[in-house]
């Protein structure tokens, strides 16, 4: 019988969704059964990252990775790996068909991390405050108070060379020196958890995996800075967090790590949650105070910065969830340590959520520097199906679109900027050959016209006016003025809108016109999508060559378009087709021509 | 101060202007939309652009403050193109509807276009229909038009405190209405018309009864009079290319009467009054222990935003009409007899600065205290301005005439109503001649002039006339205009109310719009401070040029005591000349 094993359950909001929380109660029922509960200890941790591939059970000292874990192979795990110490061949990850490994936990996806945002994700128990101290936990802040004065926390944070990872990369310590510096009888700290590009999952994953690192990121900023309140901003459709926060706040103010005369130190300083109502804007920090206040969440000019007038109108930080979680290793382990990750302008590491067309999906950090090349091939395992790379889109709605030549570029804010996009939040899409570029930038377009504020006039009319201008495009119906007309609104937008969100709006236009315009122009000219992604320039058929008559396809098809006796070619009614794609979907025999 | 440059030109302006503001001050001329020198800068348009030497960035010019030594550049090929592109962007959202618009010739967009030389618009047009709100007596929204600027919203709630106007929607369905959705009749709006004049574009305007008013000229059988407010005459002229403050009273009265309006009389008159009534009731209230402060009523809107928002401060209102109500009733009753003309064969018509006012005549049966409407129809400027231009009449060219008697004579008291203080002012000039039993030996009073929100002062007054001699009553009195002001004055009174305490004030007046009247809804486009400025030293020297200055000393006035209403306060005046509040909701349902 083994002994004094660990085994990991994933509680992140990917997993839970798959009944990670089932699982997690039948592997403890089933230690109890066998009678090994005083040898194996249960966990639910927070995000492995590997959402993709959830449930995850991680047994630990082996290192054992489980993939796609049912409730009812709990009792299996408990009983053949735990018990007997045999591992369950058919639950464990393997890569590119082959196991990774007994007892080995090297899976792709891991290598070439450097985990410090992400450190404690995946290890520990996101609700016990215990488990967050025994891996160092609140120890930066201890340092903080007793050993260093504020002054020398802002000098530590600025020699760091941390910057803002909610995508502007402004640099942390010289936005909290300009608070402290700020005249004022009080001062504020607000942590921007208002996460909202598509596929980002990082801030969610760090609050629901680690909430305690952000609350001592926030008291150490509160020191730093000389304020004595702190507001979370969090969207309110991330009900995990907001439970993991309040749990771990709970749990610090009985410690006496928040709240009145920190751990005896004599400062106070208090944390309150506030719920965004999911607008996209209000993760601009200006939208974001109004919102505080109760107000619209609508940006407002900038100067004042909020350093010099924030929240009612007192000198306030707002810093986003990723960045706060290196504060804290960053006190601990110092800015040498930390500058010596990373490339000469951007330091430390990113969180990436890799999603897209790619073998691995899900949360990977890597140090600042690392190439695209090393993301989407060595940590995302390359293009999926063997298809062919075609671009790799970063930085979500605010970002632009990538080609196979840019994928050597080191990820740095000014790389990133020159090439046409941006860090942003950290959302990287990877597109195959599959994937038409005019629809993807549709997709993103969408969104920013959707989650407009409607303040600004550049905004509000300018990013409709593309939107409308694509779909004509996609339709088949655009002409070459129109792109200069996309160009002339673009300019205009990016210099006259009055937040980043309208500003950037038109970045993934024009980064595509300047890599890919000719897949514009193969729309326009030739009313011909080379993807075969936009509907009104595809058709389906039936390749009489190929077809066996098995029918899947007729009953697949959702609008009763396809038909043909059994066993003879099917003929698809291009009067009634939607495009929708099920029967080249269901289709074994590759019979379904889309041209 | 501080040394800026415009395009390598220096200059040297006050610190923590805006460039914007620094660019009118300098002569440089930048161009903007949504900005308005009353208002806080928004940022809503991006037409004002400009660039900082050595920054490739394009920065607003209405919400960037002055830093000592940059060099501003308001013009280069990017920022044109960047400010047309910006400008079309705004027209392809906006209906061509300019011939029919009621900003037609006065339209800040219009004339921004026009300045642009926009020639077409590239982009497709996608005008949103949307229904207009006319439920409200005095403005209407036309949201189709509606620019999404921000300033009526901005003026409603920082500027009147009223939030009666909201965004709605978010991107491109933004859009101006009543929070909730409600209409405006609905919401807690105090018809004000602040957002009306403020609108840059025709998407808020006054109830335009023009053609109401053609139709009573039209009627032989109907004896058609019309008064005139204070404020009226130092901007009226503006329409007609007179500069602000221009007293053009006299041409006011011939135009009317080329209108075909039977007689011309003058609210200035009834405005003294008004006085006469207020000082006595202020007097009685003083001198028997009633409710102090005493608050003017003269203002519709301020009567609307009590009634909504401080109900519980009824008590304390003057029950004293407005001057408009006061004349109103006076000419259905007093001048219906003396003339031979029944009540119920007189229309009357009302020129005032004010949208509000539309809805005064129907506040409450009050207003029909002759049986039947006492002002059967209310104008603003604007609109006696547009009676003029499709009559065709040469204002400027006009003589001058006089007005018609026995409801024509003013004094300086009554002219200055139109301004903020003016009713403090004429009040207590009344008010020290009750009390003291002689004239104030200057009869500018200037703590209650000028613009600061709120002014507040103290008044001795010899108590001789009250047979107490040798002894001194001190009057406390306070002045608010812009709704928004008001709510520090009110909690003063409330707080000491409910401590028990000596109230801070005697006497309050309260003008809902910055300025009072002459800046109200209803005057000509364009009130700024430099504007409201310019009316109000134009009220000022009416009163300045005036024989008489106090409200006491009104022929007029004097005469209509003795032959009707007995003396102020009487049962005669309290049937005619007052009238009562009720509390009202903000959101009605």
């Amino acid at each position: 019988m083994a002994l004094n094993q660990f085994c990991l359950v994933c509680g992140g909001t990917g997993c839970e969704s798959r009944h990670s929380d089932a699982v997690y109660k039948n592997l403890k029922s089933a230690a109890e059964e066998l009678g090994v509960g005083n040898q194996v200890q249960v966990v639910k941790t927070g995000c492995f990252g590997f959402c993709e591939k959830g449930p995850i059970v991680k047994i630990l000292p082996d290192e054992s990775f489980y993939v796609g874990v049912k409730p009812e192979d709990a009792h299996q795990i408990m009983a053949e790996h735990l018990v007997k110490g045999l591992p369950v061949e058919h639950l464990l990850h393997k890569t590119h068909g082959h196991h990774s490994g007994w007892g080995e936990y090297a899976s792709q996806l891991y290598q070439k991390q450097v985990r410090i945002v992400l450190r404690n994700c995946g290890i520990i128990d996101p609700e016990d405050v215990q488990e967050y101290i025994s891996r160092d936990g609140y120890a930066g802040l201890e340092k903080a108070l007793f050993e260093m004065s504020p002054t020398e926390v802002i000098a530590e944070v600025k020699a760091s060379g941390l910057r803002g990872r909610g995508g502007a990369g402004f640099p942390t310590g010289l936005k909290w020196e300009n608070t402290r510096k700020t005249v004022s009888d009080q001062r504020y700290v607000i942590c921007n958890a208002d996460e909202g590009d598509p596929g980002a999952y990082m801030d969610r994953s760090t609050l629901e995996g680690d909430p305690h690192s952000v609350l001592e990121a926030m008291t150490i900023a509160g020191y730093a800075m000389g304020a004595s309140q702190g507001f979370i901003y969090i969207r309110a459709e991330y009900p995990l967090a907001i439970h993991r926060l309040e749990v771990a706040m709970q749990q610090s103010r009985e410690m006496g790590l928040l709240g009145k005369d920190i751990l005896g130190s004599g400062f106070d300083f208090a944390i309150e949650i506030r719920l965004g109502a999911g607008a996209f804007v209000c993760g601009e920090e200006t939208a974001l105070m109004q919102s505080i206040e109760g107000n619209r969440g609508m940006p407002q000019p900038k100067p004042p910065y909020p350093s010099e007038s924030g929240l009612w109108g007192k000198p306030t930080a707002i810093n986003n969830v990723e960045t706060l979680a290196n504060i804290p290793v960053i006190l601990l382990k110092g800015s040498a340590w930390f500058a010596s990750i990373g490339t000469p302008t951007s330091k430390g590491t990113k969180v990436f959520a890799l999603t897209g067309k790619i073998n691995n999906s899900g949360l990977v950090e890597v140090p600042m520097g690392t190439t695209l090349r090393e993301i989407v091939y060595d940590i995302g395992g390359g293009i999926r199906g063997g298809k062919a790379f075609k671009a790799v889109q970063s930085g979500g709605p605010s970002g632009g679109v990538l080609p196979a030549q840019f994928l050597d570029t080191p990820i740095d804010y000014e790389s990133l900027t020159k090439v046409g996009s941006m860090m942003g939040s950290g959302g990287l899409i990877v597109l195959d050959e599959d994937d038409c570029i005019v629809d993807v930038v549709k997709f993103y377009l969408d969104f920013s016209v959707e989650e407009s504020c409607g303040k600004c006039a550049p905004c509000r009319i300018g990013g409709r006016k593309l939107l409308n201008l694509l779909t004509k495009i996609t339709k088949g119906k655009g002409t070459r003025a129109d792109i200069e007309t996309m160009r002339q609104i673009g300019f205009a937008m990016q210099r006259a809108s009055l937040c980043m969100l309208g500003g950037t709006t038109p970045n993934p236009i024009l980064s595509t016109l300047k890599y890919f315009e000719n897949e514009y122009l193969e729309h326009i000219d030739h009313q011909h999508c080379p993807a075969g992604k936009c509907k009104d320039l595809i058709t389906y058929s039936v390749l009489a060559s190929k077809c066996i008559g098995c029918t899947v396809c007729a009953r697949k098809c959702p609008v009763n378009c396809i038909s043909g006796e059994r066993k003879s070619a099917h003929f698809i009614d291009p009067a009634k087709c939607i495009k929708c794609g099920a029967c080249y979907e269901a289709c074994k025999f590759e019979a379904i021509l889309v041209s | 101060m501080v040394t800026i440059q415009f395009n390598g030109k220096t200059s040297v302006v006050p610190e923590g202007i805006s460039v914007l503001k620094a660019g009118t001050m300098t002569g440089t001329k930048i161009p903007s939309l949504c900005a308005h020198p009353d208002l806080k800068a928004w940022g809503a348009c991006g037409i004002c652009v400009v660039k900082i030497e050595g920054s490739p960035k394009m920065v607003r010019a209405c919400t960037t403050t002055v830093v000592e030594g940059q060099n501003y550049l308001t013009h280069d090929p990017d920022l044109v193109e960047t400010r047309r592109t910006v400008l079309e962007m705004i027209l392809s959202n906006h209906p061509n509807e300019c011939l029919t618009c009621a900003r037609n010739g006065c339209c800040e967009l219009q004339t921004l276009s026009a300045e642009f030389g926009i020639r077409d618009v590239p982009f497709d047009t996608d005008v949103k229909l949307l229904a207009s709100d006319l439920s409200n007596p005095s403005v209407q929204l036309h949201p189709s038009k509606c620019i999404a600027c921000g300033r009526c919203v901005i003026v409603c709630q920082d500027l009147q405190d009223v939030w009666a106007l909201e965004f709605l929607g978010r991107g491109d369905q933004t859009r101006m209405a009543p929070a909730g959705d409600v209409t405006l009749a609905e919401s807690p709006c105090i018809k004000c018309g602040q957002c009306a004049a403020h609108c840059p574009v025709g998407a808020i305007t006054e109830v335009d009864e023009t053609r109401k008013v053609w139709n009573y000229l039209r009627q032989n059988d109907k004896h058609v009079v019309v008064q005139i407010a204070p404020a009226v005459r130092v901007a009226l002229g503006e329409e007609f290319g007179l500069e602000p403050g221009t007293i053009v009273t006299g041409k006011i009265y011939a135009a009317l009467r080329r209108l075909g309006f039977a007689k011309v009389f003058d609210t200035n008159l009834s405005a003294d009054l008004t006085v006469m009534e207020e000082a006595s009731e202020f007097l009685q209230r003083l001198t028997t222990g009633g409710t102090l402060p005493l608050i003017t009523s003269c203002c519709p809107s301020w009567v609307d935003y009590l009634e909504k928002y401080y109900a519980e401060m009824i008590p304390h209102f003057s029950t004293a009409k407005s001057p408009m109500m006061m004349m109103g009733s006076l000419i259905k009753t007093f001048y219906a007899e003396k003339s031979g003309f029944g009540a119920k064969d007189i229309l009357s018509v009302a020129i005032m600065p004010c949208t509000a006012k539309k809805y005064e005549i129907q506040r409450s049966h009050d207003m029909s205290s002759s049986g039947m409407p006492d002002v059967d129809c209310s104008l603003t400027t604007r609109e006696l301005a547009r009676m003029i231009k499709q009559a065709g009449i040469d204002f400027k060219n006009l003589p001058e005439e006089l007005a018609d008697n026995p409801l024509g004579d003013y004094t300086g008291a009554g002219t200055i109503f139109g301004a903020t203080g003016g009713v403090m002012e004429a009040a207590l000039r009344t008010a020290y001649f009750l009390v003291s039993g002689k004239n104030l030996g200057k009869f500018e009073i200037e703590a209650a002039r000028g613009m600061e929100g709120v002014k507040v002062a103290k008044v001795k007054i010899p108590t001789d006339g009250l047979g107490a001699p040798g002894k001194e009553l001190e009057l406390r009195f306070a002045v608010a205009h812009g709704m928004a002001n008001v709510r520090d004055v009110m909690n003063q009174v409330k707080a000491a109310e409910n401590a028990g305490e000596e109230p801070p004030y005697h006497f309050i007046e309260v003008m809902a719009c910055r300025g009072g009247c002459i800046s109200g809804g209803g005057q000509p486009y364009g009130s700024t401070d430099e504007v409201r400025a310019k009316r109000i030293a134009g009220m000022y020297k009416d009163d300045a040029s005036n024989a008489l200055r106090c409200s006491h000393e009104n022929p007029s006035v004097q005469a209509l005591y003795r032959d009707y209403l007995g003396q102020p306060l009487s049962a005669k005046s309290h049937q005619l000349l007052h009238t009562h509040y009720q509390p009202r909701p903000l959101y009605v349902r």
